[in-house]
């Protein structure tokens, strides 16, 4: 799923991304792949999960994994005060749940403003990132959408991490 | 089935809403439509349960096929074929358990030549029984075959690369037996048309545990291989009991529940005693291991301590109980089991998610992961005790085990025994001890408590004991000769673990050795320790050794 969608208007490629604020930074996922986007719900978190596994909420009756872009791009935490939001996406044949800070526009980019995550970029950024769309007013940085999901995560604080603590 | 799910979760929803006890009307309509859901979700679970006799109803013709084309004999017992489960289940499970019955007749079932080699009869038998028990099916394919020969199947595993030869030498016959359901693994020699084609028993483990089930193997070389399926009756809906911890919710299915005790007060504070780093319980005179749930899972434990009441919650599992601390115990829920993504799918503690009645989401606790998570835990912080015996990687057990208290001798020698066996764990001081009738006794509620120094039984030489100590830790049993306390130098730890004894030569007071979380655990003869209480040698002369092995079995079998 990591190809766009590319819609041939006329002779330039042009795709459409969703766009959100995680952070300082503006990402963009295509946006056949989101599903919906909703502010604030409830989140259950889930104890021995990895780090970036924020929680399990409920959308309409199905229950859905919300996974952090903050934790994941190894930005600062979000603090209490701040807004979140859940970019619901589609990855095989479950629905996964982005967080993100704030929802921005639908974009439309060219192939021609398309180029490669600068190598000085962090290096958790650049593994997430497919690769960078010079917009008018600043750059986006196309989410690798699969990494995001599936990559490894950090290790999982389950049995073993908790076998070598012991019981108290 | 579905909507019926979302039914039952807008009928919860509906029951917890707070303006229900408001109007009078209102709530007995509530009741009224939470009646009717009620009945028709059971209507509709009993329309969907369909007998597993669809399920083997191809059998015959297809062990048919399989002798024909590898020229055995087979005779096939189909028991309890009336045995209802689920459609959706029984769809499920057909794959895997067609495996299965190839599998036996393939691998487990020898040609009439080699069976008429070993005085079998010609034809073998493979017997499929299906029955109920406490809420789950469990279906059992069995072969009077070959079986599984776990020193063979060991040598294909490590050519394989499945294990290694290091953890091959600490791993029991049962566990090299298991070593089927590894992935990558087929211990058919040559690949046939029928088995031996990469789809594996894994597969069969996988598919079975998709559906909430689990998959047990039991074999002996010579005789034959069963493997016991456990399924749910019913996948969606289940009754649970909600418990908080931390401020989380989680669900418990009451499928493994036995009961829930509260205590209050000075039993809150009290009630509680330590062995090594496990907490324990004594329930009705029977010891209870307990887990707490908030640092099972790490919960942030500042938020519930210094509790005044301790909720425990008995849970049953496989082959022993254990008590799971929480922190509040709400209600019975009928909840709705709702698969999880698969980014926390493969968490051992977590059976599925439900929605509550206020929208939240709630996990289901898996009882069996608890309970193998936290005996892992037990077995190491033994391990952790015991700095001399390094490089004793605990590795995940997947097979429960019954509880094994351990206790040090002397400096260093640990030896475990059963736990069910024990009455009590006392400490005595030292200056309690009296002498009568040639042995060491305190007066233990009325009664006179016998002393068995177990540096005595095991005879230890004077460099292995250890110090003198002014209190001592004492483990009581009640035979019908009276009470008996062995005195050992600590009480280390409870762990759970199969016993599978090795031999090494003849030592005292014991009756093999085992390994238990990498540690070489000596395993206690108990009725050799009683005989040596009765043998009349006073305890109190430490230095006497040498009782012959052979005296303390005649007292053994005198008592």
């Amino acid at each position: 799923m990591a190809h766009e969608d590319p819609v041939t208007q006329g002779t330039k490629k042009t795709t459409q991304l969703c766009t959100f604020r995680v952070g300082n930074i503006l990402v963009g996922i295509e946006v056949n792949r989101v599903q919906e986007i909703n502010r604030d719900q409830t989140m259950t978190s889930v104890p021995l999960a990895a780090p970036e596994i924020k929680g399990l909420i409920n959308l309409r009756g199905q229950i859905v994994t919300a996974i952090d872009l903050r934790y994941r791009l190894g930005l600062p935490e979000r603090s209490a005060d701040e807004t979140v939001m859940n970019a619901v996406v589609h990855s095989g044949s479950e629905i996964v749940s982005l967080l993100v800070d704030e929802a921005g526009d639908v974009v439309e980019v060219q192939e021609d403003d398309f180029e490669p995550v600068p190598p000085n970029v962090s290096p958790l950024i650049r593994r997430f990132a497919s690769g960078t769309y010079k917009l008018e007013n600043e750059l986006l940085l196309m989410l690798d959408a699969d990494e995001v999901i599936d990559g490894d995560f950090t290790e999982q604080a389950s049995t073993n991490g908790y076998a070598t603590r012991g019981l108290t | 089935m579905r909507q019926v799910g979302e039914l039952v979760l807008a009928r919860n929803q509906l029951m917890s809403h707070p303006g229900i006890s408001a109007d009078q009307t209102f709530y007995q309509t509530v009741q009224r439509l939470s009646l009717i859901v009620s009945e028709l979700q059971e209507g509709v679970m009993k329309t969907r349960m369909q007998p597993v006799e669809q399920l083997w109803a191809k059998l015959p013709r297809l062990v048919r096929d399989l002798c024909n084309q590898s020229g055995k004999q087979v005779a096939l017992e189909l028991d309890g074929g009336d045995t209802e489960l689920d459609r959706s289940l029984l769809e499920a499970m057909k794959d895997p358990f067609l495996h299965l019955v190839r599998n036996a007749v393939d691998h487990g079932i020898e040609s009439p030549l080699e069976r008429a080699e070993h005085g079998k009869p010609q034809a073998g038998t493979l017997s499929v029984k299906a029955s109920h028990e406490g809420g789950q099916v469990i279906i059992e394919v069995s072969d009077d075959g070959a079986g599984i020969d776990p020193s063979k199947l060991a040598a294909t595993a490590v050519k394989r690369g499945v294990v290694s030869q290091d953890e091959l030498v600490r791993m029991s016959d049962r566990e090299i037996i298991d070593l089927i359901f590894r992935p990558g693994f087929s211990t058919a020699e040559k690949v046939t048309n029928v088995s031996g084609r990469g789809v594996g028993m894994d597969v069969v483990k996988t598919n079975i545990e998709h559906i909430g089930g689990s998959i047990d193997v039991n074999s002996t070389p010579g005789v034959g291989t069963t493997f016991r399926l456990k399924i749910p009756l019913t996948l969606a809906i289940i009754p649970a009991l909600l418990v908080g911890s931390s401020g989380h919710r989680f669900a418990i299915p009451q499928a493994s529940l036995l009961e829930m005790v509260r205590l209050e007060g000075n039993e809150a504070r009290n009630g509680i005693e330590h062995i090594g780093q496990t907490s324990i319980y004594r329930l009705r005179g029977r010891i209870l291991p307990l887990v707490r749930l908030d640092e099972l899972l790490k919960l942030d434990t500042a938020a519930s301590s210094a509790e005044q009441s301790v909720n425990i919650v008995v849970l049953q599992t496989d082959e022993m109980s254990f008590g799971l601390v929480v922190d509040e115990v709400f209600d019975t829920q009928e909840i709705v089991v709702k698969p999880l993504g698969r980014h926390v799918k493969n968490l051992p503690l977590f059976a599925g998610a439900t929605i509550l009645g206020d929208g939240t989401v709630a996990l289901i606790l898996d009882v069996p992961g608890i309970a193998n998570l936290a005996r892992v835990a037990e077995g190491a912080s033994v391990a952790s005790t015991v700095a001399e015996l390094e490089g004793g990687r605990v590795g995940q057990v997947s097979e429960l085990g019954s509880p094994l208290l351990v206790l040090r001798v002397g400096n260093s020698r640990k030896v475990a025994m059963n736990l069910a066996d024990v009455a009590r764990l006392e400490e005595i001081a030292s200056s309690q001890i009296e002498h009568a009738g040639g042995r060491e006794v305190v007066q233990y509620r009325g009664e006179l408590l016998s002393l068995v120094r177990l540096e005595d039984v095991l005879e230890l030489s004077p460099t292995e004991r250890s110090e003198r100590m002014d209190i001592l830790p004492v483990v009581v049993f009640s035979t019908e000769l009276g009470l008996y306390g062995f005195v050992a130098s600590e009480i280390l730890d409870i762990v759970a673990s199969k016993v599978e004894l090795h031999h090494l030569g003849d030592s005292p007071g014991i009756t093999g050795s085992m390994i238990v979380s990498g540690m070489a655990i000596d395993m206690l003869d108990v009725a050799a320790a009683i005989g040596f209480a009765n043998n009349g040698h006073p305890s109190s002369s430490r230095l006497e050794l040498g009782i012959p092995s052979m005296e303390l079995e005649v007292a053994n079998s005198g008592s």
